[in-house]
């Protein structure tokens, strides 16, 4: 445990700072899990937002695979929180043991809280046991944004990839998550994200039929 | 009647962990004996976690109930969506009072990982988390 009332302080504004904010009694643990349920945020917020992001990573990398990386560890960082939150937000809160289980739980439950609907497709591919692919025709995150030629193989949707790869890490299914860009009629923006789980989770579920 | 109650992460590490001792019960002629065991303390949950991974796969409810015996002891378990989970030692079996414990700790637990600067699987040492739980001991337990 932390004695962090006891550790020295080197400025002494900091820590009258720091004993006011304790006295007034306004905690982290204090708010409510449920103020912002339903809370929407504007989509040019959200899109300065991850612009900014975006021009952060591309200063520190070289090359797009690393890129793609970097994205989904931000994604990363965020899904592992959704994935708790929302899961508590639940009327009946409960886990997902299976793989279609904790699949729809993203088609339905994370996609309508990050972008207010469910995502357009749950598949599975006929080729291989292991791989699953959730589509969304028009990506919210990145209708702003307009990749130059050289970076076409980019899809900046490697964060929202990364918010599933922290889900399905979270429920113990590890997986390969990356996001791909598949236009088909009508959709030129259409994103599928690739689930590609790991051989233990597939004997696992064998184990359990 | 003592408690002891820890916060297991993803990895196996233990993440938070404090011994309760409910003051409505003055334990003092107990004491050596008690004192004798707290180190088993660790052992006998650390054994458990165990059996918390076969059964948390045959069941989708959060509050496991209780999983495993040490003579008079009990293990007590709740896992959460992200397969972290809360272990309590106890020797009294009252099963509705021990989840809506748990159900506590667990809005909590989710408030401290809402915080950016705190990582997953990292050690808990907020003085504040340790204090909530201290007061919802004394409050269900």
């Amino acid at each position: 445990m932390s004695d962090s009332v006891n550790t020295p302080r080197l400025s002494t504004n900091s820590s009258i700072y720091t004993e006011q904010r304790v006295a007034r009694g306004k905690t982290i643990l204090d708010r409510n899990l449920n103020k912002t349920r339903g809370a929407e945020v504007s989509l040019s917020a959200q899109s300065f937002l991850f612009s900014e992001m975006l021009q952060y990573t591309q200063k520190r990398v070289n090359g797009i695979q690393d890129l793609e990386r970097k994205l989904n560890e931000f994604g990363y960082r965020v899904g592992t929180r959704m994935l708790e939150l929302l899961t508590w937000r639940e009327k009946v809160a409960k886990r997902e043991t299976r793989v279609l289980g904790v699949l729809y739980f993203i088609h339905n439950v994370v996609w309508r809280s990050l972008f207010g609907k469910q995502a357009d497709s749950l598949e599975k591919s006929t080729e291989n046991e292991d791989e699953y692919m959730i589509s969304d025709n028009d990506p919210i995150l990145t209708r702003y944004i307009s990749v130059p030629k050289e970076l076409s193989q980019l899809n900046c949707n490697a964060f929202v990839a990364g918010i599933v790869e922290a889900c399905l890490d979270g429920y113990q299914f590890p997986a390969r998550v990356t996001a791909h860009t598949v236009p088909i009629d009508g959709f030129p923006q259409r994103t599928t994200i690739l689930i590609k789980l790991d051989k233990e989770v597939l004997q696992r579920e064998e184990l359990l039929k | 009647m003592q408690y002891y109650f820890v916060v297991i992460g993803a990895t196996d590490n233990p993440l938070y962990e404090t011994d309760i001792i409910p003051s409505s019960r003055s334990s003092s002629i107990n004491d050596p004996n008690r004192d004798d065991h707290k180190h088993l303390n660790q052992f006998i949950v650390h054994a458990a976690l165990d059996v918390v991974e076969e059964v948390q796969w045959n069941t989708q409810a959060m509050y496991l109930k209780s999983i495993d015996r040490f003579n008079e002891y009990f293990v007590s378990c709740f896992v959460t969506a992200g397969n972290v989970k809360f272990m309590l030692l106890h020797d009294q079996k009252s099963e509705d009072s021990i989840k809506n414990f748990f159900n506590e700790i667990y809005e909590q637990y989710i408030k401290v990982l809402m915080n950016p600067f705190y990582e997953k699987n990292s050690t808990i040492t907020s003085t504040q988390f340790d204090s909530r739980v201290k007061m919802i001991a004394r409050r269900f337990l």
